[in-house]
């Protein structure tokens, strides 16, 4: 197991590759206009670890296809809009020279000196070396450029004054490259890379600060755009000590683990975007690094389903389990397993032995889709026809029934 | 739907021949077959086959074969309508096959005017010429028979697909006399059989129709399998009114099984192989559409605008005396709004045409209500002529009122005239819900006023919505009025001695309205039966004992309004939170009153505990049927009530599947008593669609009873939630 | 690609992309067309089949998910007990009105039985909910799974 010490190292880096940085400006600065870098075996490397770092989860667009952003993300400081990534001059990327586009990846400053806002996982992009940031900016150059401008960003005082992160990067953007610990293995430190600057899994599973800075309670599972990041540490109980190897790897490369349930909404993303397209050795190291992250137990548990469970029912769950046998078991049967794959299987998944059910008041409102080597599955979501006491009955015949969690949901809680 | 009140042509049917000519086309009912020429039809069918009129074949082996004017949509009308042709013609059920009748004229349902399946009218209209050409048939199978022996006609019988002669204990079966047969005259003049002679009408045999679709034989339109055919998956423009812009046509074609993409202005089809791979070829295509005029139209701007033109006055339909005095004069009145949403349709089968286009001719599988309109739809849409164009209709998985109208058909025929192939177009469940053409939208404003002694004293109804009589039967507008839209309103079972009915027409321009299932009555009859319920309630007395006080001058109102007060204890103590509620309406020439009782939760949660209906639609053909219509009727009305209305935002329909637009499931649906008390004289009512208007009153009335809040909005469930209430 | 699918006790070969749907390999690749096509999203139940005894969505279940496991459609249910007792009692009482959603409330039926053969009023609302029928038959569906449960005594 990782010492606190040896993540600490990861993530604080080194001086040292702030010099390379520099040096790689020397040699990559392009003035605008430039050709592009077009090696085809670069441009491939680039879309691997586009894939890796899940730039297409938040900049393809709503309505699927190209990368020309326009996704909205409300946060507690306002609604930003994921921009246009592909190589169009005036909308997109297209202007970026190599050492504009490390600045801005890593250090979150965009051109002309415009602060990014961290919903960009800069401050886990910082971590990236030049050669891999600079490849994903080849493959993004090879794309086909798409004229679209994204929308306003709709932000409250003071954040949307872009100078007010200048402040905010002081305080939670180390700015330093990833920089390996000897004491740990090749696949250790792979997975490391992956994990940290790539996966920026952080970004979500890392409780956030008054200040939206990730806290010092790594992995140990958050909140995000409403949807709850699980605590990601080895803890037994809490986190993912109680997966095997195999389940872990399942889920990572395809979303779904045999008896603990399936990804939905941002990680089913993460998978359907990133994690799918990754090699098995990546996903070997990643499974190894996060094997690795010292236990913390917070967060819900993850309970096993129980037969006895329905004899305690409420009078809520009661009336869910007749809207469930309506409109949820031709997919997810009541025995857990799942009808159509075990992407529908609910038995052992955190999301329903979570009482605050936030991820399953999320697939119950809005949904949620991946698509897999088999195709894409999906749930669409229910609250355009099904009330929300009906919702919250439903949630709660879930959790007591999937989860063994007898909690009444509350019907407010699918308020918009 | 409409009733022309033509004088019935009943002497036309009994001779009725096939326009194409005396032949018979064998395969009319044969999935899978070109059609055949009458010529072949001959050669195929062993010696000579008697076809008296267009209703019934009879071949020398003994296959007596009913062909159906109406489609059979789950309504049972297969078995009603061969019950009355087998009751004269003198066959048993088991000894008869049924097909589906050809787009021919032979097959116009003279009261409509047209080849019709719809208004709950097949039985109505067929009560009598049908019977009629059963009669003649057996007439001249008797008179053949006759003359072999060399008898009296008079002195032989006919029964179970055989003519007797008692005297001489011969007989021959209907098979042997078919040649014979054909020599007959057609009878001038046919007396049917006295009603206590029925051995068929009246009697609940096993339905024609379910065998096959218990072991998946039955062939609907979507199950078509034409040799050579591709299939394709049919998307237009999701606003109405926009067109296509473009589409990624590479990207579809190379999809693995995409064969072709063709285009409308409004719509794009891509074909392949089979339903996934134009279903995948479509996600590919990717169609980019300019959204055109509607594209920012919202369901609130529509009501918005309705409402405005609700406060003008509109057509008359009905003035009796002076309303507006009588409501000044009245000892207390109710004002009120009723509003009804937009509805799709919904059948479980969702639109489909299988097609295929030759420079000569066309053959069209498909399950219609309409078969001359689609017939019409396809020359329109290819420039051929209509006697080029065989309709094979198929069984229809619920039409509703869906396939009573022909567009897609159209637009179907307009994609597959640009293959060589033939091609089954499928839209897909998303397609088939946004794309519907929609119950129309209503805004009732309503005033009734009471005296003292509790009788109405003026009623004023004005309904305000879009006409569907006015576009998809433009000569069935009277000056203005469409009749459709105030049936219900304008006739109540009730004597009102001041009232006044008016119709505003306001059309919206973002969506296209069509008939659905109960059609005027259901709109009207709720906000009427709603009305009385309000002014019972109002004025201290029993909503049942009102009606009965109101309808004293109608028999059969009172019959069925006793029948069901019996049926389903009204006025019995009822357990907390339950309530009540009963309709009464007179539509499609049935009575029925209905009473549901419903329980309410403190959260909300609405439960339905049992409805009892009591139904006069005089003289019974297959009481049966008429159970299972009014117990489907009243499910299919209750839950529109509950849960439907279709909504538009940005131009766009927003409920897509049956996750947003929802059905009523096994576990919620209450259990339903149909109690028959049938008037052998009066006129024969039609049932299809009765149930299905009582239902959205019956329930917003035990609401009221069970928990004080008068709903006037549908649908109801959304309006009950424990936190709001 | 090919897939071995065994439809009905008889193998049949069928070389499709992996992620369609079966119900789309029984309709448009077999001709199996009993089998209904109604929402595509699970939620109506037209499209039921057994696999492996099991009742699963047939609109929504890849070939590649199915194939190596036996499948079970409307045409061949009649030669299972309960299936042939099923489609009897929905004669016997004229469950049936349009018939498209009969198939997959058969074959849900079916499955039931052969799981629950006395089912109660409740195991029945569980088993047959997912079930839409827009003619409105529940309440002859009812009845006539009972009346087949009666038979299985």
């Amino acid at each position: 197991m990782m010492s606190l010490r040896s993540l600490k190292h990861v993530l604080r880096g080194a001086t040292a590759v702030a010099l390379s940085f520099y040096s790689g400006m020397a040699f990559a600065d392009s003035a605008p206009g430039a050709e592009a870098d077009t090696r085809p075996e670069l441009i491939k490397r680039g879309e691997y670890l586009f894939r890796a770092a899940d730039c297409a989860a938040c900049h393809v667009a709503p309505k699927g296809g190209s990368l020309t952003g326009g996704r909205p993300f409300v946060l507690p400081f306002g609604t930003i809009f994921a921009v246009n990534i592909t190589p169009d001059k005036q909308t997109g990327i297209g202007n970026y020279t190599d050492s504009e586009w490390l600045k801005m990846l890593r250090e979150g400053v965009g051109r002309g000196g415009k602060h990014l806002y961290p919903v960009m996982p800069y401050t886990a992009y910082t971590l990236l070396s030049d050669a891999d940031a600079l490849a994903i900016k080849a493959y993004l150059f090879s794309v086909k450029p798409e004229n679209v401008p994204a929308p306003q960003n709709k932000l409250y005082f003071p954040f949307n004054q872009r100078w007010s992160m200048i402040f905010w990067n002081w305080l939670n953007n180390p700015n330093k490259r990833f920089q390996p610990d000897p004491a740990q293995s090749e696949q250790w430190n792979r997975g490391a890379y992956l994990t940290e600057a790539l996966g920026h899994c952080s970004q979500c599973h890392t409780p956030r600060t008054i200040t939206y800075g990730l806290s010092s309670k790594a992995y140990a599972g958050a909140v995000q755009v409403g949807w709850r990041a699980y605590n990601l540490t080895s803890d037994k109980q809490h986190g993912l000590g109680g997966w095997t190897d195999e389940q872990l790897t399942s889920y990572l490369s395809t979303g779904k683990a045999s008896g603990k349930g399936a990804a939905s909404g941002p990680m089913a993303e993460a998978v359907e975007h990133g994690l799918r397209y990754m090699t098995q050795a990546d996903i070997a190291a990643m499974v190894t690094y996060l094997r690795s992250l010292p236990p913390i137990a917070e967060g819900p548990v993850a309970q096993v389903m129980s037969p006895q469970a329905d004899h305690a029912l409420s009078d809520v769950a009661r009336r869910g389990q007749g809207l469930f046998a309506q409109a949820c078991a031709g997919c997810h049967l009541s025995d857990g397993r799942g009808r159509q794959s075990e992407w529908a299987a609910l038995a052992g998944a955190h999301s329903v032995s979570d009482p605050a059910a936030d991820n399953l008041v999320q697939v119950l409102r809005s949904g949620t889709a991946l698509e897999t080597g088999q195709g894409r599955v999906f749930m669409p979501g229910f609250s355009k026809a099904y009330t929300e006491e009906e919702l919250a009955a439903i949630a709660s015949y879930v959790l007591a029934h999937f989860g063994n969690t007898q909690t009444d949901i509350k019907p407010s809680a699918f308020k918009n | 739907m409409k009733r022309k009140n033509l004088p019935t042509s009943r002497r036309a049917l009994l001779g009725a021949a096939l326009s194409g000519g005396g032949g018979f086309l064998l395969s009319a009912f044969l999935p899978g077959l070109p059609l055949l020429k009458a010529s072949q039809a001959q050669d195929t069918a062993t010696g000579v086959v008697f076809m008296p009129n267009a209703f019934i074949r009879i071949t020398p082996l003994g296959a007596v074969t009913l062909i159906m004017r109406y489609a059979e949509m789950g309504q049972g009308i297969y078995t009603g309508i061969s019950m009355l042709l087998a009751e004269e013609l003198g066959v048993k059920l088991d000894q008869v096959s049924v097909e589906a009748a050809p787009a021919d004229p032979a097959y116009v349902d003279s009261v409509a005017g047209e080849e019709e399946t719809g208004g709950s009218s097949s039985t109505r209209d067929s009560w009598i010429p049908l019977r009629e050409a059963g009669a003649a048939a057996r007439m001249m199978l008797v008179a053949a028979a006759a003359q072999i022996w060399g008898v009296a006609e008079s002195a032989c019988q006919a029964r179970d697909g055989r003519v007797f002669h008692p005297g001489s204990e011969r007989s021959l079966s209907y098979g042997e006399l078919a040649e014979a047969a054909t020599h007959q005259p057609v009878p001038a003049k046919v007396s049917l059989k006295p009603a206590s002679d029925f051995t068929l009408i009246g009697t609940s045999p096993r339905r024609l129709d379910t065998k096959a679709k218990t072991n998946g034989s039955a062939q609907f339109g979507i199950d078509a399998q034409i040799p050579g055919m591709k299939i394709g998956r049919i998307m237009a423009c999701p606003v109405k009114g926009g067109h296509l812009t473009g589409y990624n046509r590479a990207a579809a074609l190379a999809v693995p099984g995409v064969v072709d993409v063709v285009t409308l202005p409004d719509a794009i089809a891509v074909i392949g192989e089979h339903m996934w791979a134009a279903m995948k070829g479509m996600e590919a295509a990717f169609p980019q559409w300019d959204y055109g005029p509607n594209a920012t139209t919202s369901t609130d701007d529509i009501i918005a605008r309705m409402k405005k033109a609700s406060e003008q006055s509109g057509v008359v339909a009905v003035k009796n005396g002076n309303a507006q005095e009588a409501l000044k004069q009245a000892h207390e009145r109710i004002d009120a709004v009723y509003e009804l949403p937009f509805l799709a349709h919904a059948p479980l089968e969702p639109i489909n045409t299988t097609l295929h286009i030759r420079p000569d001719g066309a053959d069209v599988w498909v399950g219609t209500q309409v078969p001359g309109r689609a017939r019409q739809e396809v020359a329109d849409a290819t420039g051929l002529r209509p006697e080029n164009i065989a309709v094979h209709n198929h069984l229809i998985g619920g039409g509703f009122g869906r396939r009573l109208d022909s567009n897609s058909i159209g637009q179907a025929a307009r994609f597959a005239k640009q293959v060589s192939y033939p091609v089954k177009l499928i839209w897909t469940r998303e397609e088939d819900m946004t794309q519907d053409q929609f119950r129309p939208y209503y805004y009732d404003r309503i005033s009734a006023g009471l005296t003292k002694d509790g009788a109405i004293s003026g009623w004023h109804h004005r309904t305000t919505g879009s006409s569907v009589t006015a576009r998809w039967y433009p000569e069935g507008m009277q000056k203005g009025l469409d009749p459709d839209a105030v049936e219900g309103a304008a006739q109540t079972p009730y004597g009102m001695p001041d009232q006044l009915v008016e119709f505003v027409r306001d059309e919206p321009d973002a969506v296209t309205t069509l008939w659905w299932r109960g059609v005027g009555p259901t709109h009207n009859v709720f906000v009427v039966e709603s009305m009385i319920d309000e002014l019972a309630h109002q004025s201290g007395q029993d909503p049942l004992a009102l009606r009965k006080k109101l309808a004293a001058h109608q028999p059969r109102a009172l019959k069925v309004l006793n029948e069901v007060e019996k049926q389903s204890g009204w006025g019995k103590a009822l357990p907390p939170g339950h309530g009540m509620g009963i309709a009464l309406h007179y539509s499609f020439q049935t009575w029925s009153a209905t009473v549901l009782e419903v329980a309410v939760e403190k959260n909300g949660s609405i439960r339905l505990v049992q409805v009892h209906s009591a139904v006069d639609c005089g003289p019974i053909v297959f009481p049966d049927g008429i159970v299972a219509q009014i117990q489907g009727g009243l499910i299919f009305g209750l839950t529109m009530a509950l849960y439907n209305e279709i909504t538009l935002k940005d131009g766009r329909v927003e409920q897509t599947n049956f996750h947003n637009y929802r059905m009523m499931r096994l576990n919620e649906a209450p259990d339903i008593q149909v109690h028959l008390v049938p008037d052998p004289e009066a006129e024969i009512g039609g049932i299809g669609e009765v149930g299905t208007v009582a239902a959205a009153p019956a329930l917003a009335n035990a609401l009221f009873a069970a928990t004080g809040k008068r709903l006037r909005r549908i649908p109801f469930a959304k309006q009950l939630g424990g936190e709001k209430a | 690609m090919r897939f071995d699918l065994k439809v009905n006790n008889v193998l049949r070969e069928v070389d499709v992309p992996p992620d369609m749907p079966v119900l789309w390999v029984l309709r448009d690749i077999l001709g199996l067309t009993g089998t209904k096509y109604g929402c595509g999203v699970a939620q109506c139940g037209a499209c039921t089949v057994h696999l492996d005894g099991q009742p699963v969505r047939a609109c929504l279940l890849t070939v590649a998910a199915a194939a190596g496991h036996d499948i079970l459609t409307i045409e061949a249910i009649e030669h299972t007990e309960t299936g042939a007792k099923v489609q009897q009692a929905w004669l016997d009482e004229e469950v049936i009105q349009c018939g498209y959603c009969q198939s997959g409330q058969i074959m849900a039926a079916t499955a039931l039985l052969q799981q629950i053969p006395q089912p109660t009023d409740a195991d029945i609302d569980e088993a047959m909910a997912g079930n839409i029928c827009r003619c409105g038959t529940y309440v002859r569906i009812r009845k006539a799974i009972h009346k087949a449960a009666s038979h299985e005594a």
